[in-house]
């Protein structure tokens, strides 16, 4: 029997489950703690009681956005040096350019610029400056800075020079933690340095979270192998995923949707998560969230990353309804603090739930204390909390037919049965903890984007498959298993030849341990 | 002659952007450079063209190349400013001051790097009035103007002066051909401008025209109200549609990228679609399959909400857009420059009509 436990921690909760082969099996809810290791013991031990053969789980994953919180509350930074390899280009432009003030302030140690990096087609740019990346790992080394991001022009398509860098830092200061702006983005200089930047100025904090995460584990009497969930809805050995923290930033969201796949056996849908204070819409293709091709900015950074393209709606059950004047919803919610201080609940705030409530749409609390709540206003805000979910719903479809939505989240129950543009709403069982059940059926993934010349298209993406299927087996993944479930590309303007920029994704099981 | 403030640099990026028309570029890593060179404190001239004297030398300016490339090579002002002194190295004589070479994108802001550095003043003008694809569509070459010489430097030692060519295609093409040897990325100064054909063929005011339509956006934004409005007000155009993407259909071909974009109509626009063609630039609409807007009027295609435009590349399913025409430059009006920009240089066999005829 496979059995995998998924652990999603989040802002309010953490939530546990465990699967036996494909059946959720157990499930529990507990409040997340300050410490957040604290609350996975204590998610875990609930379930081992509820289900003791979770004691014997070949897997567990965990998803959580502690990382993400660290840089917007800039807490837990490291200090590290940036190396950028590309002069004599973006000279004018170095490290920490654009970034905030009050960021670039905690986190910026030695900046290096060397000559070196590449051309579009791999050629090099100039030869790389060994020299100075000597010179500069000692004086890295003698400042004592334990983090170093390196980022190469060009470096997605050739990562020769970062290579090369992080062998000269091996030699000259073997303790610092490196990190190669190749292995975490995709084309775009300045983005992909910064999210070198914020992995290594985590990396510390990644390691001693993740050691705390697996003795959690180890307390719990469960000795499976530990992995941590990325972005783009896969897993990494926890040892692997401790390098790069920044991988894990929109976890939280991706999980639910790979959840609400699962457990509704829909690959093809949008899924809308309805928390307390707002409501993820995204989108699912071959059973993965559709990912943004934008700039995405995390604290105030610019980076590109693989996320999931998501709209975020100011609306949740605890979204507090106005009545003074006209009638207004949101942005502002109680929160985590909606069983205290909903109306149902004792409470003098009239929020969303309450006034689902008062429509029968869910039986919470104490109904009478919404019963004199004015029919015409019920009937209002329902319509209104329709029309904002039926517009971000249409803003997330991909073409103009009807598409099914997947309804999750402790405020599903918001989401009205019929919607235009929505060919059925589907409400599945274990709706409340389908992130824990996301995280729980993660499987490895690996991502090649790059520009070919003067290959037909289908020979382009052949060969970027084969580099992603490598890159796959590298992490972790059952070659045998293997599947694609991304190809993209693009014409490039004002390049020579047939220019084709291909991104391709594949996924598969991951492999059981030797 | 008056000095530009940094806060000017923020308006000229998101103005300069609508005016790209789809095209020309992201103006942020050339923002990016002027904040930088204003925290050392410098501080860029404007200068009006009734300042220059006949026989002063203007350098027009331009960064060439692919955007993707430009996303890792990062431009920086010393490259830009060294296509301008090999010129005048070239010429034995010196510029009285530097010019865009279109005003629609990144290009909008490159020569004020190439400025700070040789502290030369930037004429108020262009010779597009937006973003084009090619060396032949400005106004220079709708007034027959000389295309040579000209100089295109890369970040390593790398120059090249093209001394004659035969034509403006032909100048494309061997520049062109230069700018992909050294990675498809150059900063170069086209052929030099006398006081005179500037005064008489640029497009003057179009970069206090471009900030002024930032400024318009910023404002309004501030205020709360319809940024689109504003531009509209500011830069006297007209409301074309408003909607959202319902289908778009990229391809490269010749090294541009061709594509159309296809918006459902909403609100007073419900139960239409206009159909956008792009050749790097937004080029033709058609309402409901007939012509409605076309080259050289201005077609900008801005975000409801922010007002911010929205590029050719960046364009996807379901943005909700408003798609606003601007009025061109007189001089790409005439029969000469219909030739040059009008719907038949793309390749459209259209009449030009204007909307705002």
């Amino acid at each position: 029997m496979r059995r995998r436990i998924g652990i999603d921690v989040g802002g309010t909760n953490t939530d546990a489950v465990l699967l036996e082969e494909d059946t959720v099996a157990a499930t529990v809810k507990t409040p997340t703690t300050a410490d957040v290791t604290t609350g996975i013991t204590r998610a875990l031990a609930a379930l081992v009681e509820r289900a003791p053969t979770a004691r014997d789980a070949h897997a567990v994953m965990i998803g959580t956005t502690h990382f993400t919180n660290a840089v917007v509350q800039r807490r837990d930074l490291g200090r590290v040096a940036a190396v950028r390899i590309g002069l004599p280009s973006g000279a004018s432009l170095p490290p920490f350019v654009d970034w905030p003030e009050d960021l670039a302030a905690l986190v910026r140690g030695e900046v290096v610029m060397l000559e070196g990096g590449h051309e579009f087609d791999g050629r090099p740019l100039v030869p790389f400056d060994t020299k100075g990346m000597r010179a500069a790992a000692r004086r890295i080394r003698d400042a004592g800075i334990r983090s170093v991001a390196i980022a190469a022009v060009f470096s997605p398509l050739n990562a020769s020079a970062e290579e090369e860098a992080a062998a000269i830092l091996r030699e000259e200061c073997p303790d610092v933690a490196v990190t190669l702006s190749h292995r975490l983005g995709r084309i775009g200089l300045l983005e992909r340095e910064n999210a070198a930047l914020l992995n290594a100025c985590l990396i510390e904090l990644a390691r001693t979270t993740t050691r705390a995460f697996s003795q959690a584990l180890r307390a719990s009497g469960i000795a499976a192998p530990l992995y941590l969930t990325q972005n783009d809805g896969t897993v990494m050995l926890a040892e692997v995923a401790e390098a790069y923290p920044v991988y894990s930033f929109a976890s939280g969201p991706t999980n639910s949707m790979r959840g609400a796949a699962f457990l509704s056996k829909r690959d093809e849908a949008l899924v809308i998560d309805v928390g307390g204070t707002t409501t993820d819409i995204g989108s699912l293709r071959h059973g993965f969230p559709r990912e943004a091709n934008n700039v995405v900015e995390i604290g105030g950074v610019r980076t590109l990353f693989r996320m999931p393209d998501l709209l975020s709606l100011g609306l949740g059950g605890g979204t507090m309804v106005g009545t003074t004047q006209a009638l207004t919803i949101g942005p502002a919610s109680v929160g985590y603090r909606l069983t205290e201080q909903g109306l149902v609940f004792g409470g003098g705030v009239l929020t969303v739930t309450d006034v689902a409530v008062a429509a029968g749409l869910i039986d919470l609390g104490d109904r009478a204390r919404v019963a004199s709540l004015p029919a015409a206003l019920v009937e209002e805000a329902l319509a209104r909390i329709r029309a904002t979910i039926e517009e971000g719903v249409d803003r997330m479809k991909t073409d103009a037919g009807e598409a099914p939505l997947i309804a999750v989240g402790g405020g599903s129950f918001l989401v009205p049965p019929r919607l235009a543009g929505v060919s059925e709403v589907l409400n599945v069982p274990h709706q409340a903890v389908a992130n824990a059940v996301g995280a729980a059926i993660a499987q490895v993934s690996g991502e090649v984007d790059q520009i070919f010349q003067d290959l037909s298209r289908d020979e382009a993406i052949a060969r970027a498959r084969r580099a992603a299927e490598d890159k796959a087996v590298a992490a972790g993944a059952d070659r045998a298993t293997i599947n694609v479930v991304e190809v993209e590309d693009l014409p490039l303007a004002y390049l020579p030849g047939n220019s084709l920029r291909t991104r391709v994704r594949v996924v598969g099981e991951i492999a059981r341990q030797p | 002659m008056r000095p530009v403030t940094a806060d000017e640099f923020e308006s000229l990026a998101i103005g300069a952007w609508i005016l790209g028309t789809g095209g020309g570029g992201s103006p942020y890593l050339a923002l990016l450079n002027m904040r930088q060179l204003y925290r050392k404190g410098v501080v860029c001239r404007l200068m009006d063209a009734a300042e220059l004297h006949d026989d002063d030398l203007v350098a027009v300016v331009s960064n060439m190349g692919a955007p993707l490339v430009g996303q890792e090579r990062l431009t920086d002002p010393k490259t830009m400013a060294l296509a301008v002194t090999m010129m005048e190295e070239y010429l034995g004589r010196k510029f009285r001051a530097v010019m865009s070479l279109e005003i629609g994108g990144g290009n909008s802001i490159q020569p004020f790097m190439a400025a700070a550095i040789l502290d030369l003043p930037v004429v108020d003008g262009d010779c597009m009035g937006r973003a084009f694809p090619e060396a032949q569509m400005t106004s220079f070459a709708i007034h027959d103007l000389r295309m040579y010489p000209l100089t295109l430097v890369d970040v390593r030692d790398n120059a090249v002066v093209v001394a004659r060519a035969a034509s403006w295609k032909w100048m494309e093409r061997i520049s062109r051909k230069a700018c992909v040897e050294v990675g498809s990325i150059a900063s170069t100064c086209k052929a030099p401008r006398t006081g005179k054909e500037i005064k008489e063929c640029a497009i003057l005011g179009s970069t206090t025209k471009a900030i002024g339509i930032g400024r318009a956006v910023q404002a309004a934004r501030r205020a709360h109200r319809d940024p689109i409005e504003a531009v509209l007000e500011v830069a006297t155009g007209v409301k074309i549609f408003s909607g959202k993407i319902h289908d778009i259909a990229r391809r490269t071909t010749e090294g541009f990228l061709r594509g159309t974009a296809t918006i459902e109509g909403l609100d007073d626009f419900r139960g239409h679609a206009l159909s956008l063609a792009f050749q790097n630039e937004f080029a033709v609409g058609w309402l409901d399959g007939e012509p409605r807007v076309m080259t050289p009027d201005l077609i900008c295609v801005l975000d409801t909400v922010s007002g911010d435009a929205i590029g050719t590349e960046t364009l996807r399913y379901g943005q909700r857009v408003t798609v606003i025409a601007l009025p061109a430059p007189p001089i790409l009006l005439t029969p000469k420059g219909i030739e040059h920009v009008g719907p038949r240089a793309f390749g459209y066999d259209l009449d030009f009509r204007s909307v705002f005829a």
